[in-house]
């Protein structure tokens, strides 16, 4: 291998594994604060990409009916709550917002699509549409569950994964879809061409992280959440909601995924099960980290992209068996750092 | 005969006609339910029984279908013989894989299947001897001295591999293993105080598991005479864990009715909107996954409560009073001579960082003696009990019992000595009945394995089991509650079914944790007088107690500790009057 | 404005039920506390001290009244009690053992975070001057503090949401002899600003010399209560604790 190849591996390695870390950071906050193991973090970023591909071509995106019915859902529960005795007028809010955000949000695509605002606007148009499907997956599927065990919620992860691939294939079709670049274009470093989409990625997820690390560190909302996956009781005595809290991480993660989808659009063909395949390899990464470390899941989320973009050299067919077979070694190094006989829920 | 017995006869015969009358593509439909069924058979034990959730079942299958299409094609291997092969390989994987993986808790678990199913399943399709994305075709059709089943004869044959399948597990579940596996969840600290190994014992239902998913592998293979690796990915995989929850879990008979419903489920999506099937099979998963989390939110326990409610409760068991008089008890462990010493704690001390939790404690416990252990609220007696019972290691001193050191012994090894103990928090199994509860306790009493439940070797031994955990029951008066699930007794029975679990250890030392909480007055006097007479009979008994006016009738001895130190040691009336006590209950005296 | 005349007690309750599934852990209690009053809830370990104090915080579902100040609070969740001036201090101290000292403090005072930032901050410092320790530590994780000074912190925590009524489960749990005096010295403190306390603990006698009156619980129920000194000096107190001789058994 040679210095430029191996330059150029290490490029891709650091783009992927960027986009790994955004992910890895979702997954790792969302079970932090919630317990969730948040499966369908993956979807989110497909629907990202393809919403912006069809945007891109001056459709409105089949994602759109998709959160209004999630809208409608949710609001319907909140509905049902009222009715059912709960006669606050924070039930009657979220009734209304959860209805008339998505609504809003649709009327709003489909007035501006085919209208040629831009590739800014498209991006501002997926974000809109895309962001909030964290806090209704939230209030749909994992709110009604109550107090579950954590594999409880997984198992309804992953039936919530089945659903979203099937309406990402019913919305998008089979067809892969790749967007022109963000920026255009190559740069040389140190005699190693750079591509500035790549630039633009690793940029972005660094911006995010940093913004993230702010948030949680500066922010007292961006503490109560800290506080929340610390110690939830002790987050209750002070006043912190759970339930805000878990709503308020839903929505940080589907600003997360929708970023990763925008950013990995011009970089690989997205295919309606693209994203849980990249959503997998920031849980490899999480997994790293124990669920728990953000440092740690960055880390490992780096050093991921780089294995897989060297292991696609040696072993290209043999990929991402690769990739995913590297959870056993992590998982035994894991295990030995952890030696009691661990109590699982019931 | 039972309605339950007439329902389940019924049932049989059903299948059994079933076959005959069939079209094809009846017969079909069924072929997918009775593969799918025996996957699921494992999943029960494995996720909906024993805790462990897989969403790498369909690998197993793959495993098992790969290895008989590439003998019977590429080695030329008959079916027949491939089939032992293709089971060992399923075993074999699931030893290497669960080796690895199955000491992590929880979600961990879960998320590792993912994973390295993708990795199989990836690495199958790029393999050029496996026929690489085409798969391998030709696939010879079973053959046994030339008769080779097809059509309704096929179905059968998975029927009969279905009965198996249920028969394995079910002789497992109603062993002495079994009921161990039934207390994974959740119970593994208790388990290995009474002596399970927890971790080989998870090992060894994932095996089988993954065997039994190996032989719809291999019973696929030839059905459809063609492999590749579609019909084994993750996808597959969390159908059947659906298929699992939807039956319902816990119960052997979910794992049909399960596949049953799913599959004819996905049938009749097929032809009631055969135009929506058509992208690609994406209303199918919509409808799957939606069906899935309405059911989770609503009823997770799957279908399998709802019909058990239809039919009449259970049958009389088997075991009651008068058969386990009959039945020879097994050998009692030798008691040492009352007044020789059994457990000597000298200079133990836990520290937890900076935190010193016990200090340099010292006492001793003779044989047939009746020793209180008491202090204040966070004083460290919890600390101190887990150091005896071996739940976490001694910084520093040692505790001998019976000469042998175990300050830094496994709980589990401990209990092998005789040590038995109750749990402060009542860690019984609610969904099992109090004889089971109680059984689980004799575990260490019998050598039975699985592999001799699993061919049910093992009713002799089962018996005297059962017949030991009646004869506890009856011993702390709880005889006529043993059929009962323990979880519908009230809480103050429970505390004294936890003493008759662990007196089925038949103890040399007895270690009971708050064993008087929740009781009524008469409860505790007969406690009393229960422990009393074990004391007369030569064991030792360290309790660990609040209730002050139990402890001070009860004991021969006190120890108290405060600040994780002995403040005092002696006989009731001594401590009770000693200021220093005094002072660390109620704080210095104006 | 309902019932804020200064003879009602701060808080009242009545005939409070608390179980856990099918166990009564609190059979029935009824107490008041007087506008700065410190009362005390006193019994031997397992009475249902904790239960009582959780659930008048909301944490536990419970049944029977509770007013504060003249207004129910039995059906609010605890952010809404917490608002209304009702503020637990729990027996494990519940911080944020990976968050530093400031970070805890400045929590303390989540559920005034639409106040002005002034107000907030000035009870910051307050809280600072009061315990001039935690100053010393605000940039340590509460984790890393002594058993005492996570005491502190927690009271301090506590008082940044400036609570009417202070709930003390347990605070001298731990604590070797001298911090508890330290710390029940606080507690007093606390009383001469105003704040009305409601404390739970086991340290019967150093807690009853603080207090003007006194609960004992037993089993789930009130066995005795009386002015605080009183109950000092009664002789069943011991015996509540320490049990009775042989052969006198307890009905």
């Amino acid at each position: 291998m040679s210095y430029l190849i191996g330059a150029l591996l290490a490029q891709d390695g650091l783009t992927n594994g960027a986009i790994y870390a955004l992910i890895a950071l979702a997954l790792v906050m969302v079970f932090s604060v919630t317990r969730i193991i948040f499966i369908p973090q993956g979807e989110i970023v497909t629907y990202s990409s393809l919403s912006l591909a069809s945007l891109q071509q001056g459709t409105a995106p089949g994602s759109i009916w998709l959160i209004v019915a999630l809208g409608l859902l949710a609001a319907g529960l909140e509905g049902f709550g009222y009715l059912r005795g709960d006669r606050s007028t924070s039930r009657l809010r979220a009734m209304a917002a959860y209805g008339l955000v998505p609504l809003a949000v649709a009327a709003l695509t489909f007035a501006t699509a085919g209208a040629g605002f831009g590739f800014l606007w498209n991006i501002v148009l997926v974000l809109l549409i895309v962001v909030p499907m964290g806090p209704l997956i939230y209030r749909v599927a994992f709110r009604p569950l109550g107090d579950a065990t954590v594999l409880h919620s997984l198992i309804v992860a992953m039936a919530v994964h089945f659903v979203l691939l099937g309406c990402g294939l019913l919305a998008f079709g089979p067809e892969g879809v790749r967007t022109p670049p963000l920026i255009a274009g190559r740069f040389p470093v140190f005699g190693v061409p750079v591509s500035a989409q790549a630039m633009v990625v690793v940029a972005v997820a660094i911006v995010a992280i940093i913004a993230m690390a702010l948030y949680f560190g500066r922010t007292l909302s961006g503490k109560a959440l800290r506080a929340t996956a610390f110690n939830r009781v002790g987050a209750r005595l002070v006043g912190i909601r759970t339930e805000q809290a878990a709503r308020l991480v839903f929505l940080l993660a589907g600003f997360a995924g929708a970023l990763c989808g925008i950013l990995v659009a011009p970089i690989t063909t997205v295919y309606y099960d693209t994203g849980f395949l990249i959503g997998l390899k920031g849980f490899i990464a999480a997994i790293f980290a124990g669920l728990a470390s953000y440092p740690l899941a960055a880390l490992g989320a780096v050093l991921l992209g780089l294995f897989e973009s060297y292991s696609s050299f040696f072993a290209s067919l043999y990929k991402d068996a690769i990739v995913f077979a590297l959870i056993i070694p992590i998982l035994l190094w894991r295990s030995l750092r952890s030696t009691h006989v661990e109590e699982d829920e019931e | 005969m039972s309605t339950r017995r007439i329902a389940l006869l019924v049932f049989t015969a059903i299948v059994l006609v079933l076959p005959a009358v069939l079209s094809a593509y009846g017969l079909t439909l069924m072929n997918f339910i009775g593969l799918a069924a025996i996957v699921v058979v494992g999943l029960v034990l494995l996720t909906g029984i024993g805790g462990l959730t897989s969403f790498g079942q369909a690998s197993f299958v793959g495993v098992g279908a790969y290895t008989t299409a590439w003998l019977t094609t590429a080695a030329g291997l008959s079916p027949v013989l491939a089939l032992p092969v293709a089971l060992f390989a399923g075993a074999f994987f699931a030893l290497v894989i669960g080796a690895v993986t199955l000491r992590l808790s929880g979600h961990y678990l879960p998320l590792s299947t993912i994973a390295w199913s993708l990795s199989l399943y990836f690495l199958v399709g790029n393999v050029a001897a496996l026929g690489g994305h085409d798969g391998i075709p030709a696939v010879p059709p079973i053959s046994l001295f030339g008769w080779e089943p097809s059509g309704p004869a096929y179905t059968w044959l998975i029927v009969a591999a279905v009965a198996l399948s249920l028969l394995t597990v079910a002789n497992v579940l109603a062993s002495r293993d079994g009921r161990a596996v039934r207390c994974l969840r959740g119970r593994r600290v208790m388990l290995e105080a009474f002596g399970v190994d927890t971790a080989r014992l998870r090992l060894v239902i994932f095996v089988h598991a993954a065997v039994l998913a190996a032989l719809t592998g291999w019973l696929y293979a030839h059905l459809i005479q063609f492999v590749n690796a579609t019909p084994f990915g993750l996808n597959a995989s969390i159908e059947y864990l659906f298929m699992t929850v939807i039956g319902g879990s816990a119960h052997l008979f979910g794992a049909v009715i399960g596949a049953g419903l799913m599959t004819l489920l996905r049938d009749g999506l097929q032809r009631l909107a055969p135009e929506l099937v058509g992208s690609g099979g994406a209303t199918e998963i919509v409808m799957l996954g939606l069906v899935m989390v309405v059911l989770l939110q609503t009823a997770p326990r799957g279908v399998m409560p709802w019909l058990l409610r239809l039919l009449p409760p259970r049958g009389r068991p088997w075991m009651d009073l008068d058969r386990a008089r009959a039945i020879a008890p097994f050998s009692s462990r030798p008691k040492p001579e009352r007044g020789t010493e059994l457990l000597t704690v000298a200079g133990v001390t836990k520290r937890f960082g900076g935190l010193i939790a016990v200090n340099d404690v010292s006492f001793d416990l003779k044989a047939g003696e009746i020793l209180g252990l008491i202090g204040p609220n966070g004083a460290g007696k919890s600390t101190l009990f887990n150091l005896l019972t071996g739940i976490s290691p001694a910084t520093a001193g040692t505790i001998s019992f019976a000469g042998e050191r175990i300050e830094r012994m496994a709980s589990r090894k401990i209990a092998r000595l005789g040590v038995a103990r109750s749990f402060q928090h009542v860690l019984l199994r609610s969904d099992m009945s109090a004889l089971e509860n109680v059984a689980v306790g004799a575990h260490l009493r019998s050598t039975r394995g699985y592999l001799s439940a699993l061919l049910r070797l093992d009713r002799r031994e089962e018996e005297r089991l059962l017949a030991e955990a009646m004869r506890q029951l009856d011993r702390v008066g709880l005889a006529h509650l043993a059929h009962e699930p323990a979880g519908s007794l009230a809480l103050g029975q429970q505390r004294i079914l936890e003493i008759a679990r662990a007196l089925a250890a038949d103890p040399a030392l007895l270690l009971l944790d708050e064993p008087a909480a929740g009781l009524r007055y008469r409860e505790k006097q007969e406690l009393a007088a229960l422990l009393s007479k074990l004391g007369e009979e030569g064991v030792a008994v360290l309790v660990v107690e609040h209730d002050m006016n139990f402890v001070m009738n009860l004991v021969d001895r006190l120890v108290v500790i405060s600040f994780g130190q002995k403040i005092s040691e002696g006989a009731p009336t001594h401590v009770q009057n000693d200021v220093a006590v005094q002072e660390a209950y109620l704080g210095v005296a104006a | 404005m309902s019932g804020t005349s200064p003879d009602t007690p701060l808080l009242c309750v009545r005939d409070l039920h608390v179980s856990y599934g099918p166990v009564e852990a609190v059979g029935g209690i009824s107490l008041d506390v007087p506008r700065g009053a410190i009362v005390s809830v006193i019994g031997p370990n397992g009475a249902g001290k904790s239960t009582l104090l959780n659930a008048l915080m909301g944490l536990l579902p419970s049944k029977g009244q509770a007013t504060l100040d003249g207004r129910d609070v039995a059906a609010m969740p605890v952010e809404d009690r917490l608002r209304r001036g009702l503020c637990l201090v729990s027996e494990k101290r519940e911080l944020f053992a990976e968050m530093s000292v400031a970070d805890n403090l400045a929590l303390g005072a989540y559920s005034r975070r639409h106040e002005p930032k002034g107000a907030v901050e000035a009870d910051l410092e307050a809280g600072y001057q009061r315990f001039p320790r935690l100053k010393e530590r605000r940039h340590q994780t509460a984790g890393t503090l002594s058993g005492g000074e996570r005491q502190m912190l927690a009271i301090a925590r506590a008082l940044m949401a400036r609570p009417q009524l202070l709930m003390l489960d347990e605070p001298s749990l731990g604590l070797a002899p001298l911090i508890v005096a330290e710390v029940l010295e606080t507690v007093s403190e606390l009383r001469r600003s105003g704040v009305s306390i409601l404390i739970v603990e086991q340290n019967a006698r150093a807690v009853l010399r603080i207090a003007d009156y006194g609960y004992v619980l037993e089993q789930g129920r009130i066995a005795m209560e009386g002015d605080a000194a009183t109950l000092l000096a009664d002789e069943r107190l011991i015996q509540t604790y320490l049990g009775f001789g042989k052969g006198e058994a307890a009905a």
